[in-house]
């Protein structure tokens, strides 16, 4: 048996590459600019730390900690059920074995990632003036941190909600995997709401009165507390073709889809489409106009 | 010579001021203004702003910049000096030109940047490393350096929140210390902390600077400091590279140029700080208690007389002596009270400070003249005045211009001992 004395020894790697590689340029750029994909990667590591930051310091001397991450949607879950699914009647609206707790709460833990993106992330860069005006790093990744933290407190409020499935015996639908991949449009929808409303909070400070109203507008007009069956028994049949303009709201067919994959409840093939597509452009639409508002951030922060 | 490290090439970068005011004659004028403000809000706070407010912070800056020189950025407050580095270090954007930068840029504009005051230190490091440009990889590697050379390795798990101001910064200066990047953007980090701290700071950026390959821009007021470390300085004035040479000679250029700024009415110069609750309007500096004699000599009774604007209770005035190295010489405060003070009915608010002997060597000094009340700064101005200081005798001892050593007489006498 050999033993390698001369283990090697991993060789000193250099803190960065070779001079050769980095060539900026700076110079004054007009319009619309695309993403510097090579500068956010090179940074990856940043983004990582921003949202551990986040984390760490969110529930910072607080007496509960992180499970504020589930009072606060467990808090409007009762709300709702009071208001909603007793006083309005909506619970008798869904299948016999579906509470209409768990039904809401379903909804709303995916919801409230985008309603994160839009609060938190919006405040997200004038919360953050002195970093913008002391230093140089892809600007993208403020908004982007507090996804970050968002999912985590997502993580966090489904383990109570499968808790919840579990308790009440609700019969989950072979379908429920497709929440895997309905939650990329979700979390492009709430980064693309931090993007647009963050880079226009730094221009027009307008935005940051406008932030809470249209949090509280945008969760009425997702229905996260009306099931789409309540909605189409009892609109008249003309009307209907109101589902289609309401998916353009990214959270309107998403958060329908999450609970008809969860809960085997009927699908909704266009609306779910319609908001796909529209959390898409959210995305790039945001990320668009971060970009070209970016560059003045440090002269108007 | 291969390619420049760092070419700036007629860099530029204009600033929008404020609304201009509008004036309404009418009173349906007023109400249509009202009316159409939020419009024009709009338009001025987005991209479309007025051209005439525009203001050029900077302006056809070029110069080149060949690897491992270490140059000084030197320049009056608003002369462009962090708008530059600004540009450079891609926190704003130029409005104009270009720069090619050509090597890991790492730009050091504050201490501690990115510090959250409830992480703890050993997070605080990370995070700060992060925001600098580090690798994770390369943080663990240097993380018992950086705190040795902070100092703080006992309170390395208490939030920052909790340490001292010294603390902190030390904490900070160490992360910075530990970049090593090929290009160095630093701005006047070295007027915080302590002078023991700042002596410390001093020896790193001197080693740093005669490290392998390291090309470093430095800003700093700190004559001494940019005289220590540079080897170039390029003086900006107005926006505008003025001069592009030695440090000695930009440093002599931008003196001679604060000369020039002294012999203008203190009333009228704009560029001072404070408050303004109080300003200085003039000063008077004469020999021999009398107004008509405006030479001071060594030895002889010096007064300088400060007109002020208004003279608030507990107003304290303050003012230094820099000599034409840029070094201070010596620094008066009134706030340091002593029993020889008093005060005195007058028809024009003054402030006097009389010396019974001027100690200055001959020579020419600038001096820097502020007011204060309390911790609040009402006015300060660099270079309010000069002072000439003719040959004299001190104690009756001849004060000999031609062998000076030094830049103030201190009093003595000898004592020759021995047979008589």
């Amino acid at each position: 048996m050999t033993t390698n004395l001369m283990n090697p020894i991993s060789p000193h790697t250099p803190a960065f590459d070779s001079g050769a590689e980095f060539e900026l340029v700076i110079q004054p750029r007009r319009g619309w600019i695309g993403l510097d994909w090579a500068d956010l990667w090179r940074q990856r590591e940043l983004l990582g730390f921003l949202v551990w930051r986040d984390i760490k310091v969110r529930y910072k001397q607080t007496v509960l900690g992180a499970s504020w991450a589930v009072i606060q949607p467990l808090f409007n879950m009762v709300i709702f059920t009071l208001f909603f699914g007793n006083l309005a009647g909506f619970k008798e609206d869904l299948p016999a074995g579906l509470p209409y707790f768990i039904w809401n709460f379903a909804g709303l833990v995916p919801w409230f990632v985008i309603s994160t993106g839009i609060g938190a992330g919006g405040l997200s860069l004038i919360n953050q003036q002195h970093l913008l005006t002391k230093i140089y790093f892809p600007r993208l990744y403020v908004p982007s941190a507090v996804i970050g933290g968002a999912l985590l407190d997502m993580a966090i409020s489904s383990v109570v909600l499968a808790g919840m499935i579990l308790a009440f015996g609700v019969d989950v639908a072979p379908t429920a995997w497709l929440v895997a991949p309905l939650l990329i449009p979700i979390v492009l929808a709430a980064l693309g709401m931090a993007y647009l409303l963050s880079a226009m909070t730094v221009t027009y400070r307008d935005v940051r009165f406008i932030i809470p109203f249209m949090t509280q507008a945008l969760q009425y007009l997702s229905f996260v507390m009306i099931p789409m069956v309540s909605m189409t028994k009892r609109l008249p049949e003309r009307l209907h073709w109101i589902e289609w303009p309401l998916s353009l709201n990214p959270a309107f067919g998403l958060l329908d889809g999450c609970r008809s994959a969860l809960f085997g409840l009927p699908w909704r093939p266009a609306n779910l489409a319609i908001s796909i597509l529209s959390s898409l452009l959210l995305f790039v639409g945001g990320a668009m106009v971060f970009r070209r508002t970016e560059r003045r951030f440090a002269d108007i922060a | 010579m291969s390619n420049p490290v760092i070419s700036v090439d007629r860099l530029g970068k204009s600033y929008r001021l404020g609304l201009r005011a509008e004036k309404h004659a009418t009173l349906g004028e007023a109400v249509m203004d009202v009316i159409k403000a939020p419009w024009q809000r709009f338009r001025s706070l987005g991209e479309h702003g007025d051209e005439r407010d525009t203001f050029w912070a900077l302006r056809d800056v070029s110069f080149d910049v060949q690897c491992g020189e270490v140059v000084g950025i030197i320049g009056r407050n608003g002369a462009g000096k962090s708008t530059l580095l600004k540009c450079l270090s891609r926190i704003t954007e130029p409005t104009e030109g270009r720069a090619v930068l050509r090597g890991r840029v790492a730009s050091l504009l504050e201490v501690g940047t990115g510090f959250h005051p409830e992480l703890t230190g050993r997070e605080n490091i990370y995070l700060n490393g992060s925001i600098l440009g580090m690798k994770k990889t390369e943080i663990a590697r240097k993380f018992d350096e950086i705190v040795d050379f902070s100092g703080v390795e006992k309170f390395l798990d208490t939030p920052v929140k909790r340490y001292s101001s010294g603390m902190s910064v030390r904490l900070a200066f160490a992360v910075a210390a530990h970049l090593e990047p090929e290009i160095l953007i630093v701005d006047e980090v070295l007027a915080v902390g302590d002078a023991d701290f700042q002596r410390k700071c001093m020896g790193k950026m001197r080693e740093v600077a005669q490290g392998e390959g390291r090309t470093i821009l430095f800003v700093s007021h700190n004559m001494g400091a940019l005289q220590a470390l540079c080897s170039r300085g390029v003086l900006l004035r107005d926006g505008r590279v003025v001069f592009d040479g030695a440090t000695i000679e930009a440093v002599e250029h931008y003196l001679g140029g604060m000369e020039g700024k002294a012999s203008e009415s203190l009333a009228d110069r704009i560029d001072r700080a404070g408050t303004g609750a109080s300003r200085l309007l003039r000063v008077e500096a004469f020999r021999d208690g009398d107004p008509k004699l405006t030479t001071l000599m060594s030895g002889r009774p010096a007064t300088f007389r400060f007109h002020v604007s208004a003279l608030l209770p507990n107003l304290t005035c303050k003012f230094t002596f820099y000599d034409p190295q840029g070094a201070a010489v010596a620094s008066l405060d009134s706030s340091l009270h002593s029993r020889q003070d008093r005060s005195e009915e007058a028809v024009h608010p003054s402030v006097r400070c009389e010396m019974d002997q001027l100690l200055l060597l001959p020579g020419r000094y600038r001096v820097n003249a502020a007011l204060h009340r309390g911790e609040e700064c009402h006015d300060h101005v660099e270079s309010a005045f000069m002072v000439d200081v003719e040959q004299g005798q001190i104690n009756s001892r001849p004060i000999d211009s031609g062998s000076l050593y030094g830049r103030v007489h201190l009093p003595h006498r000898w004592v020759l001992a021995g047979r008589a």
